[in-house]
């Protein structure tokens, strides 16, 4: 990385953020995050009933189910509005290696769930204002749901670079990120491994570790494993190398 | 400036461009013609690096593209075909993005802004959102954007498509006025631009080159003509009359009835359109038919095109 490299990304990320920032998508997301976020946490969550002053099970416990939603949304258009209008071709003629695009398209995407992500902070007001909450559960709570975004992000990235249609990749996003957050759902995988033979069940057991639910769970719950930080890292990279790919491919 | 060797590229099983080989040199502007479909935007999206060739060579500013895409990319301005634009932004900001991907930053950034919004005269809508804007000045935006680094090499794909007589004659005389140091290839399918702007033409039909040189040299490599309109008697024995005198290299007969013969008559390789129509004269008045129109016409180069191309309709 020199600085040629980091003022590319910056070029691209500035671009991509300011059509987030200049649109209303930034806005409707936001709000309805908040919305969600919130709503489910009072409502379902019981939020205030559960004396155990934490956030685990009330309101980082639902993250998944609207990023899954929600995260296609934000990104569905990174590379597929990019084909529909044709200026990938612009793009990518620049004196810039593709890679710079890709990441800062995608650091752009990932701003916009900082943001509202951040903007839940009411909510861990409330839990120091009603009780003395453990801080790490909450830290690494908020860790773990902002990996969770990244990682749906990284794989609308790679769904948008193969269609140039932003329903498509929508579609396709959020059936992906269900079957990688369902296949490590506890109540799933307890499920298959009683219905099929007890010689898959280190299979099974092994497909549920892949997935998202896995990861996130154990972090969410205040357990702050290096080792599922680093699978969500991995998925991220694996999203973005498989956009690269993607797009040579259209390219070749 | 650039070097294209035996560019050949394949989509599955369609050969889109066969062995195409050119080099253009600054100080030149080369015009790539040929009907649709031929491969000049496959060409184009090759020599730009945006697709990469099955085979062949490509080399820009001595750099070779297919090694070192990032610094051969430098040296290059692109003008897509439809001339693509971020609908989101404003046409100052959409420059500024382009500028700074070329490496240009702060006061170096806003200079090649207001230079080039003032060539591409897009001054008066440098903060309108590019969605709002006509056709012309679209196509202008992606012009401006082409220029902004004052690159070495230009490749313009179509760059007057879809813009009114005035604004083609603007973009001619534009790119004229460019190619005195710089290296330029623009496709179009319009050959009057050809002869306006290029100093050397390439025809490129189904892929491969079928025709390269200056636009005289290319006229020259058709048949001149010879329009007549002649009354008096009946079309098939005037036609006949015309066809015997030497120099006729064929017929093409339009109107003709009982009493006339219109049609064009294409004068042999070699022989003079003049000497021919004073045949033709000697051979009405002597037969005393009514000559009602006789019109000499250079060798064109959409005759040219039209006998070495076959355009994708055709079978
Ligand atoms: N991405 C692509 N995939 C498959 N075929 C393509 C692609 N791009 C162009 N072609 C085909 O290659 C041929 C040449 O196209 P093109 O270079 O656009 O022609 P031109 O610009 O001369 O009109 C066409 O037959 C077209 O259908
Ligand atoms: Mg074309």
């Amino acid at each position: 990385m020199n600085s040629k490299d980091i003022q590319s990304i910056w070029s691209v990320f500035k671009r991509e953020f300011l059509a987030y920032f200049n649109s209303p998508v930034l806005y409707v997301i936001v709000v309805i995050f908040l919305l969600a976020s919130q709503g489910f946490a009072f409502l379902f969550g019981r939020f205030l009933e559960s004396d155990n002053a934490s956030l685990t099970q009330s309101f980082f416990f639902w993250h998944p189910w609207i990023y899954i939603v929600l995260a296609p949304a934000v990104g569905m258009r990174l590379w597929s509005e990019e084909q529909r209008l044709g200026t990938i071709e612009l793009l990518m003629t620049m004196p810039i290696s593709p890679w710079h695009a890709i990441i800062g398209k995608f650091k752009a995407a990932a701003l916009v769930w900082l943001i509202a992500l951040l903007l839940t902070f009411p909510i861990v007001l409330t839990v120091f204002y009603l009780g003395s909450p453990d801080r790490g559960p909450i830290l690494t709570g908020y860790i773990a749901s902002y990996l969770y975004a990244l990682g749906c992000l990284s794989v609308t990235s790679a769904v948008s670079a193969f269609t140039r249609s932003q329903v498509v990749c929508f579609i396709v996003s959020v059936a992906v990120c269900i079957l990688l957050t369902l296949i490590g759902y506890p109540g799933i995988i307890d499920w298959f491994v009683k219905s099929l033979p007890a010689s898959l069940e280190g299979g099974v057991r092994f497909v549920g570790y892949l997935s998202f639910m896995d990861h996130f769970y154990e972090m969410s719950k205040g357990v702050f494993v290096f080792r599922d930080v680093l699978y969500f890292l991995s998925v991220i990279a694996a999203g973005l190398m498989l956009t690269g790919l993607a797009l040579r491919s259209k390219r070749a | 400036m650039i070097q294209v060797e035996n560019l050949r590229k394949e989509f599955g099983t369609k050969t889109a461009v066969d062995g195409v080989s050119f080099s253009v040199q600054k100080g030149e502007v080369l015009g790539f013609l040929g009907p649709n479909g031929a491969g000049k935007s496959t060409t184009m999206r090759m020599v730009t690096g945006y697709f990469r060739p099955t085979s062949g060579q490509i080399r820009v500013g001595g750099v070779d593209m297919l090694e070192n895409p990032e610094e051969a990319k430098r040296s290059i301005g692109y003008l897509p075909e439809n001339a693509p634009l971020y609908s989101d932004m404003t046409v100052g900001s959409f420059l500024g993005f382009c500028a700074e991907l070329r490496g240009l930053r702060g006061a170096a950034r806003d200079k090649a802004i207001d230079r080039v919004l003032e060539t591409c005269f897009l001054e008066s809508v440098r903060n309108q959102s590019v969605d709002t804007l006509s056709k012309g000045y679209k196509h202008r935006t992606c012009f401006a954007q082409s220029i902004i680094h004052d690159p070495d090499v230009l490749i313009l794909d179509e760059p007057t498509d879809g813009l009114d007589p005035n604004q083609k004659h603007e973009v001619r005389n534009l790119i004229k006025r460019m190619g005195e140091n710089k290296a330029i290839v623009f496709s179009t399918h319009i050959l009057e631009e050809v002869e306006a702007a290029c100093s050397r033409a390439i025809i490129i039909d189904r892929g491969k080159v079928v025709a390269d040189g200056t636009p005289a040299e290319l006229k020259q490599r058709g048949n001149a003509v010879v329009r007549v309109v002649i009354k008096g008697a009946a079309g098939g024995s005037i036609r006949a009359e015309i066809e015997k005198i030497n120099g006729v290299h064929q017929i093409e007969p339009g109107l003709s009835s009982d009493e006339q013969f219109s049609g064009r008559v294409l004068v042999t390789k070699g022989r003079k359109s003049a000497d021919i129509a004073r045949e033709i004269f000697g051979l009405a008045s002597g037969q005393k038919w009514q000559l009602e129109e006789l019109h000499q016409d250079e060798g064109k180069l959409d005759e040219i095109f039209r006998s070495i191309t076959r355009s994708d309709t055709a079978v």
